[in-house]
C-alpha cells in the first residue's frame, strides 16, 4: 500500500508540472485592467495539485495517514487478474469498434463476459449478446436517430434504413 | 450570317443539353443510404444551432429527404473542431456543415489546422444575418452621435458584450472604435442571447446583436437600435439609419450556409442543392426570414464559392487590423 | 386572482385529450432517456424537436416539457440503481442514493426520489403561478458578478463534502477544475490544454465523460474486484406493503424537501445556473442543518430527497429566464428556446402579455405533467428492481455497454469513449488509494461557469476585485460563502484551542 500510495503520487506530481508547463502556453499572471489571463486558471490549479501531491508525500513519510500506515497489498494477484480482464476486454471492444463497428463489438464482449467470466450457460449468454445490439439499433437508430459506429459493416446496414426510416 | 446563326445556337443547344444532363441525373436519382451527418459549427441554442434545427424540422415535415437529416454540435475551439471533422470527412458524402462567419476566422486564426475552406463543397447560402448597434432604453441615447459622445467620455469604462473573441461582434467593435474614435471594452460572453440579455439588464452598455437575438428585448421597449451594419435601411427597424447613411462606408453580414465535405461526389452535392434550394423556397423558412430581418438571395455553385473568397478576403484584412493574425 | 384564472385555463388546455396523451407519452419517454446513462433531458427533447412540427406549438412544448420532467424522474433512476449519474442535475442524487440501493433498499430510495421530485416540481409550479413577472427582473439583475458569488456559495456549502483527508480531496477538487478549463478559453478565444490538438479536446472534457467513466466504470471495476466478480448488488425486493411504508416514512423528510424544492427554485430561476448547482447547493444545506450530518453520504434518504426536490423544482424555475427573457437557464431550455423561435414565438417580455394561452398552458402541462412521471414512475419501479436481482455478471457487462454507448451518443465522438476509459482506470486506482473523486466531479461542472463568470466581471470592472463585494446581488451571497468557507476552519482552530487548554489547564 506504501508503495502505490508512493508512485501514485509521484506520477500525479509529474501530471501536475506537465499540465502547469501545458497552461503556461497563455498568459498565466494579471493583465492590468483585465484579471488573469487564459492560462492563469489551469496553471495555479496544477501547481495546487503539485502542492497537494508534495504534502500527501509528506504524510506518508511521516505515517500520518490511514493508507500510509496499511499493511494490506495494494492489489493480491487476484485483483489484478480481474482487472487486467476486465479493462483489458474493454480496451479490445473499443478497439473492435473502430475497425467492425459497435454492432459486432458489442455481443463479442457480451459474449465473452458473461460465457467465460460469469460462466453462464450458451443459451442465456447468447439470447443476450444477439437482443442487446438489436435492442440498441431500435432505441438509438430508429428512435432516437443517433448513429453509432459501424466502421466496415456499415453497407449492411443500408437495407435496414431503407426499410426503417 | 450562317456563323452569327450558329454562334447563337450553340449556347442554346449547351444549355439544353446541361439542362438534360442535370434532369437526368436528378431522375437517376443519387439518394442518401443513410443517414445524414448535420454537423453545426456552434453550440445548443445559438444562432446557427436554431436554424439548423429549424432547415432539419422543415425537411422533416416536407418530406425533402428520404433519410433523416441528424444534427450533431462541434462547438469546439470556434467551430475549429467541426473543420477539421469536415476536412478529415474528405469524399464522404453523407456529411454536411452549417456554417457562419467563424468558416472564415478560426482558419485564419488558427492555420496549423491545415483547412482550406475553397475546398469545401458549395451547397448553398441560406441566408445572411444582418447586426445592429443596440444600446439600452434608459441610458436615453437615440441616435449614433449620443452613442459616440457617451462613449467617449466613459473611454475604456465603456462595455461592448459580444460573442467570442476575434469573431463577429469583435470585428464591428473594432470597426467602431476605429472609426469614431474610442476605447470601448470587448467583454466575450457565451451565446448571442446571453449578450443580449446583459445589456437589457444593463451590464453592458451597447451590443452588436443580430435582430432575432434583440427582438424580444426590442418589442417590449427595453432596447433601442441605433444604427444597421447593413446597405439599406432593415424593413422591421425603419427607424434606424445605416452606417452607409452616416457616412461610413461599413457593411457587414453574417453567413449562413451550407457547406459538404471536400470531394464530395457530383450527384450528392446536386441532390442536397436540391433539397436545400427547396428548404429555402418553404413558407416556413421564408417566414422565418422576414421576421428575424435575415437578407440575401439562395446562392450556391460557383457564385457562393466567388461569395466565400471575397468574404475571407476581408475578414483576413479585418482580422489583420485588431492584431488576431 | 387573474393569475388564478390563467392558471384554470392553462389547465383547460392541458387537458385537452391530444395534449393529455402528449404529456403521457412524454413522460413515459422522458422517463426512459433520462435512465440511460449519458442520455438526459437535453438529448431528449433535442431529438424530438422536429417532430413536433406535426402538433400545434401549445401541443409541441407540451409534449417536450413533458420529456423534460420524465428525463428529470428518470436521471434519479440510473443515480440510485447503478451509481452513475445519468446527467450532472442527478450527481447529488447517487451520494445517498447508491449507498441505500446497496443496502438493499433501492425500492425506498427510488420512491423517495420520486416522491421527492413531485413535491419539488409541485411546490415550484406554485412559485411559479405567484411569482412569475417580478422574479423575470431579478434574473435579469444577475451579471456576471453575482453568477460567480454564487458559484461560490455552491462550493462553500461542498466544503464538508470530501473524505477526512484533506490533501487528497483538494487534489481532487483541483484536478476537476484544470480537467473543466480544457477546450476553447471564451475570453481570450484561444484553444487551452488541448494536447497536441487532439480536435477531441477542442469541445472541452465534458461533464458526462468524467462522471460515467468514474462511476459507471472506474466504480464497477472496484465492485468487481471488492466482490470477486460474484455478488449481486443489492436484494432488494418490492411488495405494496413497503412501497406504503416508504411513503409514510416520507413524511418524515418533508422540511428538507421543502427546503430543497424553495432552494432549487430560486436557483434554477438565475440564468446560466440551472438545476445542478440547486441540486448540489440543496445537498450541501440538507446536510448542514441536519442533526445527523455524519450519516449523509452512507444512505440518508433525506440526502435523496433534497436534490431531486430541488432539480425538479429548478427545472421549472429555469422555464422563468427561457420564458421572459429569451435566456436558457440549462441546456436543455437553450433547445426549448430553439423550438419556440420554430414555432414562430417570441421569447421576451412580452410572452407572458402576448401569448398567455401558450404560457400557462406549459406551466398547468407541468404540472400535469409532474403527476404522471410520478405514477409512471413508481409503476415501473418493480420492473428496475427486477433488473437489480440479475446476476452481477450479466448486469456488469451490460452496463459497460451502456456506458460505451451512452458515453458515445452525445458527442458522437469515440474520443471521448477512450476518455471514459482511461478515467474509469484512473479512478479505480484512485479509489483503491482513498481518494475522494465525487469532488472531482462537482468541480468540473461548476469549474467552467466559475471562471468564466469571474473573468467576465474582472473585465467589466476594470479589473477591480471588489466588484463582487461591492455590488448589491452579489455583495451578500459572496459574504456569506466566504463565511462557509472559514467556518469549518474556525471550528478546527476552536477545537484545537480548547484541546490545548484542556491539556495544561494552568495556562
Amino acid at each position: 500500500m506504501r508503495r502505490a500510495e508512493f508512485v501514485m503520487a509521484c506520477v500525479l506530481g509529474v501530471l501536475s508540472a506537465y499540465l502547469m508547463w501545458k497552461s503556461a502556453e497563455l498568459p498565466i499572471g494579471w493583465i492590468p485592467k483585465e484579471g488573469p489571463g487564459g492560462g492563469a486558471f489551469p496553471f495555479w490549479l496544477s501547481a495546487g495539485m503539485l502542492a497537494c501531491c508534495l504534502w500527501i508525500l509528506l504524510r506518508l513519510f511521516r505515517r500520518s495517514s490511514s493508507v500510509s500506515r496499511s499493511t494490506d497489498t495494494y492489489m493480491d494477484r487476484d485483483a489484478v487478474r480481474l482487472f487486467l480482464l476486465v479493462a483489458g476486454s474493454l480496451t479490445v471492444m473499443l478497439l473492435l469498434i473502430h475497425v467492425v463497428g459497435v454492432y459486432v463489438a458489442t455481443p463479442l464482449f457480451l459474449l465473452f463476459y458473461m460465457r467465460f467470466m460469469g460462466g453462464h450457460r450458451w443459451f442465456s449468454t447468447s439470447t443476450i449478446a444477439v437482443a442487446t445490439p438489436i435492442v440498441a439499433f431500435f432505441f438509438f437508430e430508429i428512435a432516437l436517430h443517433i448513429t453509432l459506429p459501424k466502421g466496415v459493416t456499415e453497407p449492411f446496414f443500408y437495407p435496414l434504413y431503407d426499410i426503417f426510416l | 450570317m450562317k456563323i452569327l446563326r450558329n454562334a447563337a445556337v450553340v449556347p442554346v443547344v449547351a444549355s439544353v443539353v446541361t439542362t438534360l444532363a442535370f434532369s437526368g441525373i436528378a431522375m437517376a436519382g443519387w439518394e442518401p443510404k443513410k443517414p445524414v451527418d448535420f454537423v453545426i459549427m456552434a453550440g445548443k441554442g445559438g444562432g446557427a444551432d436554431k436554424m439548423a434545427r429549424l432547415m432539419q424540422s422543415v425537411i422533416e415535415k416536407h418530406k425533402l429527404a428520404s433519410k433523416p437529416f441528424i444534427p450533431i454540435n462541434k462547438p469546439g475551439g470556434s467551430g475549429a473542431e467541426a473543420l477539421v471533422h469536415l476536412k478529415q470527412k474528405a469524399g464522404d458524402d453523407h456529411t454536411i456543415m452549417v456554417t457562419l462567419n467563424s468558416f472564415y476566422t478560426t482558419p485564419l486564426r488558427q492555420p496549423g489546422l491545415g483547412v482550406d475552406v475553397m475546398t469545401f463543397t458549395p451547397i448553398g447560402r441560406m441566408a445572411e444575418d444582418t447586426f445592429l448597434l443596440w444600446v439600452h432604453k434608459d441610458s436615453g441615447i437615440k441616435n449614433v452621435d449620443e452613442f459616440v459622445k457617451s462613449a467617449k467620455t466613459a473611454g475604456n469604462k465603456w462595455i461592448m458584450a459580444g460573442t467570442g473573441k476575434g469573431q463577429e461582434d469583435q470585428l464591428l467593435t473594432n470597426f467602431l472604435n476605429k472609426a469614431y474614435g474610442l476605447d470601448m471594452k470587448y467583454v466575450p460572453f457565451k451565446g448571442g442571447g446571453r449578450v443580449a440579455k446583459e445589456l437589457a439588464g444593463q451590464h453592458a452598455n451597447s451590443t452588436v446583436n443580430n435582430p432575432s437575438e434583440q427582438l424580444g428585448f426590442y418589442e417590449a421597449g427595453n432596447t433601442v437600435p441605433l444604427a444597421a451594419f447593413t446597405p439599406d435601411r432593415l424593413p422591421l427597424f425603419k427607424d434606424a439609419p445605416t452606417f452607409r447613411e452616416l457616412g461610413q462606408d461599413f457593411v457587414y453580414f453574417m453567413q449562413r450556409s451550407v457547406v459538404g465535405a471536400p470531394g464530395m461526389s457530383k450527384e450528392a452535392e446536386d441532390y442536397y442543392r436540391g433539397v436545400f434550394t427547396k428548404v429555402y423556397e418553404s413558407q416556413e423558412w421564408q417566414d422565418y426570414m422576414k421576421k428575424k430581418s435575415l437578407q440575401g438571395a439562395f446562392m450556391t455553385g460557383d457564385e457562393l464559392k466567388a461569395y466565400w473568397k471575397q468574404e475571407k478576403e476581408i475578414h483576413k484584412k479585418m482580422l489583420k487590423d485588431i492584431g488576431e493574425i | 386572482m387573474e393569475i388564478l384564472d390563467h392558471l384554470l385555463q392553462g389547465f383547460a388546455i392541458a387537458f385537452q385529450p391530444l395534449n393529455l396523451g402528449l404529456v403521457i407519452f412524454g413522460c413515459a419517454l422522458g422517463l426512459f432517456i433520462g435512465a440511460m446513462p449519458g442520455l438526459g433531458s437535453v438529448n431528449g427533447v433535442a431529438i424530438l424537436l422536429p417532430m413536433t412540427f406535426l402538433v400545434p406549438p401549445t401541443g409541441a412544448i407540451i409534449f417536450l416539457a413533458a420529456i423534460y420532467y420524465g428525463a428529470m424522474y428518470g436521471g434519479a433512476i440510473s443515480s440510485i440503481m447503478l451509481g452513475i449519474p445519468g446527467a450532472s442535475t442527478a450527481v447529488a442524487t447517487t451520494f445517498d442514493g447508491r449507498p441505500m440501493a446497496l443496502q438493499g433498499q433501492a425500492d425506498q430510495a427510488l420512491i423517495t426520489a420520486a416522491t421527492a421530485s413531485f413535491v419539488g416540481g409541485t411546490v415550484s409550479v406554485v412559485l411559479f403561478t405567484l411569482f412569475a413577472p417580478p422574479l423575470a427582473a431579478v434574473a435579469l439583475a444577475f451579471g456576471a458578478a453575482e453568477e460567480f458569488a454564487l458559484m461560490m456559495l455552491a462550493f462553500a456549502t461542498f466544503v464538508g463534502l470530501g473524505g477526512d483527508d484533506i490533501p487528497k480531496t483538494l487534489f481532487s477538487i483541483f484536478i476537476g477544475l484544470v480537467l473543466s478549463a480544457v477546450g476553447l478559453d471564451i475570453i481570450s478565444g484561444q484553444p487551452r490544454l488541448i494536447f497536441g490538438d487532439i480536435t477531441g479536446f477542442m469541445h472541452g472534457i465534458n461533464f458526462l465523460v468524467l462522471a460515467i467513466g468514474i462511476y459507471g466504470i472506474g466504480e464497477m471495476l472496484w465492485t468487481i474486484e471488492s466482490s470477486k466478480g460474484e455478488v449481486k448488488i443489492s436484494q432488494a425486493t418490492v411488495t405494496v406493503g413497503r412501497v406504503m411504508d416508504s411513503l409514510r416514512k416520507f413524511k418524515n423528510y418533508g422540511k428538507t424537501t421543502l427546503m430543497g424544492s424553495v432552494l432549487g427554485y430560486f436557483v434554477g430561476i438565475l440564468p446560466a445556473a440551472g438545476a445542478t448547482p440547486g441540486s448540489l447547493m440543496a445537498y450541501g444545506v440538507a446536510k448542514t442543518i441536519s442533526k445527523h450530518p455524519e450519516s449523509f453520504g452512507k444512505g440518508n434518504p433525506e440526502g435523496v430527497a433534497a436534490p431531486e426536490s430541488a432539480n425538479n423544482a429548478a427545472s421549472t424555475g429555469s422555464m422563468l429566464p427561457m420564458l421572459t427573457l429569451g435566456i436558457p437557464g440549462s441546456p436543455t431550455t437553450a433547445i426549448l428556446l430553439g423550438g419556440m423561435v420554430i414555432w414562430g414565438l417570441e421569447p421576451g417580455p412580452l410572452l407572458f402579455v402576448e401569448h398567455q394561452e401558450f404560457v400557462w398552458g406549459l406551466i398547468a402541462s407541468l404540472y400535469a405533467a409532474n403527476v404522471f412521471s410520478l405514477l409512471i414512475n413508481v409503476a415501473f419501479i418493480p420492473a428496475f428492481i427486477w433488473v437489480l436481482r440479475l446476476p452481477f455478471t450479466i448486469l456488469a457487462p451490460l452496463i459497460f455497454v451502456l456506458c460505451i454507448v451512452g458515453g458515445y451518443a452525445p458527442t458522437q465522438d469515440m474520443h471521448d469513449v477512450w476518455l471514459i476509459l482511461i478515467f474509469g482506470v484512473a479512478g479505480y486506482l484512485l479509489r483503491k488509494l482513498d481518494y475522494p473523486l465525487a469532488p472531482a466531479v462537482l468541480a468540473i461542472v461548476l469549474g467552467p461557469l466559475a471562471e468564466t463568470s469571474m473573468r467576465q466581471a474582472l473585465l467589466q470592472s476594470n479589473g477591480e476585485m471588489m466588484v463582487f463585494f461591492q455590488r448589491p446581488i452579489s455583495g451578500p451571497i459572496m459574504i456569506t460563502a466566504v463565511v462557509l468557507f472559514l467556518l469549518p476552519l474556525f471550528k478546527l482552530l476552536k477545537a484545537r484551542w480548547r484541546a490545548s487548554k484542556a491539556a495544561n489547564p494552568g495556562a
